[in-house]
């Protein structure tokens, strides 16, 4: 599709006309910048590049993007880029929600999604709030997180979306920062790559409802102490100079290692036989053990709609049936 | 040979109709009831009676009528299955209201349905389990063969299960198995007793279990075996004929309404040159819809099972958003949980069709049973002012025109179609005289083409003859764009929150689905087109109706019938046509739905006639009412 004299297209040219209405100062701006940066990095044309979101504030997404957009329903935009990628699979179909969409009101669309492995690029700004409604507690909510809909604290339990999508059987599945933008330019670009369903969710900061809701492990004076950066092939250390590690029992419990221990850190693994690991990072206490980003898992599997195409490519290859001959199929007789 | 359902039918009280002592009658009609157990294979017997029979030219219309359970406990009254065939020689519109001949295969089936069949009919009954357990389980306190409700029937016993083991003595299956051949062994008896080629069901009893040989040949041998026995045991005096009807000329074929529903769906994509693509989940009674185009790959029809009926919806609307034709299938239910979704399709004007085979509400209510009370839904189950394209199909050879008019109206006018099916629709039957491709008519595809550089694509600027907006694929260079569900700005697409433009595009999304009765055909009537009693329908009454309102005819009664496919729009020219007789009666099987949308937009006086059961009409009681219509007009 693209010829060798386009040139290539710039940050900017990925800006639609629209001006943009989150509340100044929301992550929604950073990672708008990122995804903007990463697609221009990565070559990508406007006219093969699809944005699918559902509703609240991540998704008004697709209209800050000069590419081709659709604003969906409530928790329903992995179904519709379902429909788009399995019906042209050559477009470039990313879908864009938040934790109240895709974890709470969309839930069954985003396991399936992850199920299936389709080949759709799904960023998750979780900012564990429901914003555009307001600031009501959303299934990423710490347990006791006083809102207008818990005033005596939330009662119920969250559960991580990184959790989830292992539960679900996906293929890509990586977390993010809003405002650690190369971080997050690199995931969407490893995203980008993958065959099937790849899932970044992004920790992101609601300044209006959940303010300095990731701070504790992302501030600047923190971040070497609190942050674990999953990395290939390379053992799970973090701390100012890398002097900690993580190393699991026989159970697959996480504990720290430090000094002479330090070399029994478990060297991280994306595409270890089972998804144990990453489940094990992915629901390790955040008050205990340092937050991880970075990719929890890639496994390489063929994706839905190449199963699907190759079924129908196949049958349409082999196909002696004309429009008539499937009408007149069958016993059928004549009457003069 | 012409006529109606006055003529000479098995049980009829015509003189010249005095059964022989021996060899041939001939009858012009015959109405059977297969019950039985849900495993007994009813559904199978009558499926075959009706093949053969098409295939001997007769007219038939079918209904089959089943539990929802898979298998409810056996020999129990909600575990009874049964298939209602009529076979005719000439032109009839509906199954028949009451049997003359009742295949009964234990005490429950015989429980449940010989309230229905006809004084002087035939039951043969399988007097295999009448044990008191059995009768228990039938709710029966007195053995019904000996205190005397049987009388005035043709009654004839025979121990199906003995006979058919008895027959397959040298089968290698066991007792279970051979006991499931039975229903054919009743088969062959009614083989002989209508004079029914056997040819048609060897051959599909052979392709049905081509890798089970040992089933075929013992489900051949019953047959045979049935067939024999009523041959020389001399239980029926004679047998019957039914001549061919007199159908207009063409190639012909049995056909189902889901089938016919999809090949009409397939040959408006193969006209208009646009891939179909179906979202669905699994629901009685439209899941025959996902199998049937699921078995099109060939065909480039791609199906996709989703998680659940929004899902499909979904995906539908997605791969509609491509340029493909997205299709749902499901129930009512599936359509409550569908509705949101629909509106986006409204609100982005994207092709959809949606097809609701209506069963049995509310909530989960009788899956198996038919209803046409999800008019309402169609029209107005939808938040805010969200106008759909509604189409309904009346027959199952219908379905072919309304499945290929649904593509039709969704691909030129660039709006979302419901299209109402029923339970009786779905799963009845009747010959289908086979269309000529070439002269169906056009589907209008309107890709809008490559954009201009500099230019600023608009997603909202419309065709000045449908308002249809352009069908824009992604993928296409110069025409990136944003839609969605909020409120757009005509011509620009951009968001807008502007009092004007929302009352504006409430009326342009009315007004253009409005437009589509431009392109509907005049109304026809079956009668005169003025006068006193015109009986409106729409849907699965359509052949009840026809056949009461013939009759009435006949009886030189001043009354016409007229059908309505198009629900919204309706027709352009239905005003007038209802402003010409003295009373407009519409039966439909709801609380009046349809009844009150003419009232409240026409102001004319319908009335409704309503039955909400779960059951078809009976044309019976349709001519019985339209007669105190009549009366009551004079």
């Amino acid at each position: 599709m693209t010829s060798v004299d386009e040139p290539k297209l710039t940050k900017k040219d990925f800006k639609s006309d629209q001006d943009v209405r989150w509340c100044p100062g929301c992550g929604d701006y950073s990672i708008l910048n990122s995804v903007q940066a990463a697609f221009a990095d990565l070559g990508k044309k406007l006219h093969e590049t699809v944005i699918i979101s559902g509703i609240g504030c991540s998704s008004r997404f697709p209209y800050y993007m000069d590419t081709y957009g659709f604003h969906t329903i409530h928790g329903r935009a992995p179904a519709v880029a379902t429909g788009v990628k399995l019906s042209n699979a050559a477009l470039d179909v990313w879908v864009v929600t938040g934790d109240g969409d895709a974890m709470s009101i969309g839930g069954n669309h985003f396991i399936h999604a992850m199920r299936r492995n389709v080949g759709l690029k799904i960023l998750l700004f979780n900012n564990r709030i429901y914003g555009l409604t307001k600031g009501q507690f959303s299934p990423t909510s710490p347990q006791g997180k006083v809102t207008k809909s818990s005033p005596l604290g939330s009662v119920d339990y969250p559960f991580s979306p990184i959790a989830l999508a292992l539960g679900a059987g996906g293929t890509f599945v990586a977390r993010a920062v809003d405002i650690l933008g190369p971080h997050l330019q690199s995931m969407v670009k490893q995203a980008d790559s993958h065959n099937g369903t790849a899932m970044i969710e992004i920790y992101q900061n609601c300044n209006i409802f959940n303010d300095g809701a990731y701070a504790g492990f992302t501030d600047k004076g923190v971040r070497d102490a609190r942050m674990l950066y999953l990395e290939h092939g390379k053992p799970l250390l973090f701390g100012a100079d890398n002097d900690k590690g993580i190393a699991f029992d026989e159970s697959f419990r996480p504990f720290i290692v430090e000094g002479d221990d330090l070399g029994k850190a478990y060297v991280w693994d994306e595409a270890a036989d089972t998804p144990a690991p990453a489940m094990a990072l992915a629901t390790m206490d955040e008050a205990k053990f340092p937050v991880p980003i970075g990719v929890f898992r890639r496994i390489d599997k063929p994706n839905f709609e190449y199963g699907v195409n190759q079924q129908i490519d196949a049958a349409v290859a082999n196909n002696k049936q004309s429009l008539k001959d499937l009408i007149y199929a069958g016993e059928t007789w004549e009457v003069t | 040979m012409t006529g109606t359902d006055t003529n000479r039918g098995l049980t009829s009280s015509n003189p010249e109709s005095g059964i022989p002592e021996s060899g041939t009658k001939e009858l012009d009609q015959v109405v059977i009831r297969f019950a039985g157990d849900s495993g007994d294979g009813m559904q199978l017997t009558g499926d075959q009676f009706t093949r053969t029979t098409a295939l001997m030219g007769n007219d038939i219309a079918t209904f089959p009528d089943f539990p929802a359970e898979i298998r409810a406990p056996a020999g129990t009254l909600p575990g009874v299955s049964a298939f209602q065939l009529r076979f005719s020689s000439f032109d009839i519109h509906t199954p028949g209201d009451a049997p003359d001949v009742l295949v009964a295969m234990n005490p429950a089936a015989l429980k449940a349905h010989i309230g229905q069949l006809k004084k002087n009919g035939i039951l043969l009954l399988n007097n295999a389990s009448f044990k008191a357990l059995d009768l228990k389980k039938a709710t029966y306190t007195v053995d019904p063969r000996t205190d005397g409700s049987l009388d005035g029937f043709r009654v004839i016993e025979i121990d199906l299960t003995a006979r058919t083991r008895e027959a397959l003595a040298e089968s290698d299956l066991d007792n279970r198995g051979k006991d499931r051949c039975k229903n054919m062994y009743a088969l062959g008896i009614l083989y002989w007793l209508f004079q029914r080629e056997v040819e048609p069901t060897k051959k599909a009893l052979a392709e049905k279990f081509a890798k089970r040989p040992a089933i075929v040949e013992a489900n051949l041998k019953a047959m045979a075996a049935g067939h024999a026995y009523a041959e020389t045991v001399e239980i029926f005096q004679v047998s019957y004929k039914v001549a061919p009807a007199k159908m207009p000329p063409g190639t012909y074929r049995n056909i189902m309404g889901n089938q016919s529903l999809c090949l009409g769906l397939v040959a408006a994509s193969q006209k208009g040159n646009v891939p179909l693509f179906l979202g669905s989940y699994p629901i009685t009674p439209a899941s025959d819809v996902l199998h049937q185009l699921s078995s099109y790959k060939n065909l480039g029809v791609v199906t996709f099972q989703a998680e659940d009926e929004i899902a499909a919806v979904c995906a539908a609307i997605g791969a509609s958003y491509t340029g493909k034709l997205g299709i749902t299938s499901t129930s009512g239910p599936g359509v409550a949980l569908k509705a949101e979704a629909i509106g986006l399709a409204i609100m982005a004007e994207l092709p959809l069709v949606v097809l609701n085979i209506q069963r049995a509400g509310p909530s989960t209510g009788m899956p198996t049973k038919t209803q046409q009370a999800d008019l309402l839904q169609a029209m107005y189950g939808r938040n805010g002012e969200s106008p759909m394209v509604v189409i309904s199909c009346s027959t199952a050879a219908d379905a072919f025109e309304v499945g290929y008019e649904a593509v039709r109206i969704a691909t030129k006018h660039m709006v979302p179609v419901m299209v109402l099916s029923d339970g009786y629709i779905a799963n009845g039957s009747e010959p289908w005289r086979l269309p000529d491709i070439d002269k169906l008519p056009p589907v209008e595809v309107n890709y809008a083409p490559e954009g201009v550089d500099g230019v600023k694509f608009k997603p909202y600027e419309r065709n000045p003859e449908t308002l249809a907006r352009p069908w824009a694929k992604p993928g296409t260079k110069g025409l990136v764009h944003r839609i969605g569900g909020l409120e757009k700005q005509d011509i620009t697409g951009n968001i807008s929150y502007d009092a004007d433009n929302h009352q504006h595009m409430i009326n342009t999304r009315a007004k253009k689905v409005a437009m589509v009765a431009n392109d509907l055909a005049p109304m026809e009537t079956i009668g005169e087109k003025s006068g006193d009693v015109l009986v409106l329908g729409w849907g699965s009454p359509r052949g009840a109706i026809t056949a009461a309102v013939t009759r009435l005819q006949e009886q030189g009664e001043s009354i016409s019938c007229a059908f309505l496919r198009h629900l919204n729009p309706l027709p352009n020219d239905l005003e007038a046509l209802m402003r010409s007789f003295k009373k407009v009666v519409l039966p439909e099987l709801n609380c009046g739905q349809l009844a009150m949308m003419l009232r409240s937009k026409y102001l004319i006086d319908v009335q409704s006639y309503s039955q909400v059961n779960g059951q078809p009409f009976q044309s019976q009681a349709v001519e019985d009412y339209m007669r105190t219509v009549l009366q009551e007009v004079k």
